[in-house]
């Protein structure tokens, strides 16, 4: 179909497109890599009525290490964490969540402050954002990951603010993210990941809920020594997943545990 | 309210007012009347508006034609010299990499994406470089053939000197 009509404009700064949101108002929207957002567009479920297009901001699109952080500007596309020898060495799951989002045409354009932002309960990123304690910084202040994903689609956004960064701690132990799915590009029907920090192991969960889940019960097992398989079985716990087309909501939960002890293995073997 | 848009296609400068809802690739078709690039889906799923935007594959249906201001845009009739196919194009017809053919374009840009990121890839790199299309005929086996057809004739062409633009063998 054909996207509803909106007013466009480009931005080359930060400070301009905070300025044209503001211009437009509430129903003004940033366009970033497009692919959540023009799909929706295309189906009328979103009918903005102007676009803010940031793709011209440079200042947007850096990876560097800095303080012990990994530092990506909002504006890096997914095949840029795939390949960057920066995110290779301090953040690799990083890398190697990115190599398994979408496909190549999706990747060469999708941005991770756009995932951060759409906050999709399927996206890969803000798993990994919620284990590893990452800051989602805007141009007004800066989210703690745990207090960024409020809901579906739901974030403390405000609707002139920008994602201008995420920042990572450094973590290149070992590390696995598996996402489970049907074809080799969709989204995850549920995904796992386990990456150890300090001595200490994260778990996470994707699509088992509005949004991502950390299993603080599957961490605490594995910290008084259970092994993977008895620890995982606590993956579910407190899980209330909805069903989806893909998956009911006790195959979710199953697949949450099978997945977690999975993850926890690979990423020790 | 229409807006202008100067951009390269197939190596040739263009410029056209356009409302910012027009998707690139129904510019490509209606304004520019290069039909080559097809539409399967509403869905961003099935990669058969697949073009080259500034060398990197994109879906056309995904962009806006406002958005590729100054953009080098490549489609699948850019490919060809003259009468002399692409070495890709030549491999999907000698390998049987089409039936009905209506993906064919998009995977064929696909590949030529994934070419010049890997020249000589596996067969499981092909699969996962063409992830993002979708084709209902052919069942993707003589697809992968294709492609690794014309990574051999594009690699021993270049091994031999020739350019690689002129044809392949
Ligand atoms: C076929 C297909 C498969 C996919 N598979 C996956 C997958 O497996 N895993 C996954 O995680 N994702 C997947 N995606 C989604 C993809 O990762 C998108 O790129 C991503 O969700 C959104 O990023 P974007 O840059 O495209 O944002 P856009 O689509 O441009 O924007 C999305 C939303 O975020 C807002 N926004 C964007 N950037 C900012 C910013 N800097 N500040 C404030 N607001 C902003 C926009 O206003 C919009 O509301 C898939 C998409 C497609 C089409
Ligand atoms: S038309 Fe299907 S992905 Fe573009
Ligand atoms: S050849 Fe018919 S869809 Fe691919």
């Amino acid at each position: 179909m054909i996207p509803a009509a909106f007013e466009y404009e480009r931005a080359t700064s930060v400070q301009q497109a905070s300025e044209l949101l503001q211009r437009f108002g509430e129903d003004a929207k940033v366009l970033a890599g497009g692919h959540s957002l023009i799909p929706l567009m295309r189906l009328r479920l979103s009918q903005p009525s102007a676009l803010v297009d940031i793709n011209p901001i440079k200042e947007l699109d850096y990876i560097t290490v800095e303080g012990g952080k990994l530092r990506v500007g909002a504006l890096v596309r997914h095949v840029q964490l795939q390949n960057s020898d920066t995110v290779k060495q301090n953040l690799p799951i990083l890398a190697e969540v990115a190599d398994e989002v979408g496909d190549n045409q999706v990747r060469n354009l999708g941005s991770i402050g756009g995932v951060m932002a759409h906050a999709d309960a399927a996206g890969d990123y803000p798993t990994l954002a919620l284990i590893l304690d990452a800051e989602i910084v805007t141009n007004k202040r800066r989210h703690a990951a745990k207090d960024f994903f409020k809901d579906i689609f739901t974030t403390p956004l405000e609707h002139d603010e920008l994602v201008c960064e995420v920042v990572f701690p450094i973590a290149n132990g070992p590390h696995k993210y598996i996402k489970f799915r049907r074809r080799l590009f969709d989204w995850a029907i549920v995904g796992a990941a386990a990456q150890k920090v300090d001595g200490g192991w994260r778990i996470g969960l994707t699509n088992v809920g509005p949004t991502p889940v950390r299993s603080t019960a599957v961490e605490q097992a594995l910290a008084s020594g259970a092994s993977p398989a008895d620890a995982a079985e606590h993956a579910s716990d407190g899980l209330n997943p909805s069903a989806d087309l893909r998956a009911s909501a006790d195959y979710k939960k199953h697949l949450a545990r099978v997945l977690t002890r999975r993850a926890i293995e690979q990423a020790s073997a | 309210m229409k807006r202008k848009v100067a951009l390269t296609v197939n190596g040739s400068r263009r410029e056209d007012e356009v409302e910012p809802r027009l998707l690139l690739v129904h510019y490509l078709r209606d304004v520019a009347g290069l039909t080559g690039t097809h539409i399967g889906c509403d869905t961003s799923q099935c990669g058969a508006c697949t073009v080259l935007v500034d060398g990197k594959a994109v879906k056309s249906c995904t962009l806006f034609a406002v958005q590729a201001q100054d953009a080098e845009v490549e489609t699948i009739e850019g490919l060809a010299t003259g009468d002399q196919l692409h070495p890709l194009q030549q491999a999907f017809w000698d390998n049987h990499g089409l039936q009905c053919g209506y993906c064919t374009p998009g995977f064929i840009m696909a590949g030529v994406y994934l070419l010049s990121q890997n020249p000589n890839p596996t067969d499981d790199e092909i699969r996962k470089g063409l992830e993002g299309n979708l084709c209902r005929c052919t069942g993707y086996v003589n697809i992968i053939k294709s492609v690794k057809d014309a990574a051999q004739k594009m690699g021993a062409a270049k091994g031999a000197g020739t350019p690689v633009a002129a044809g392949g063998e």
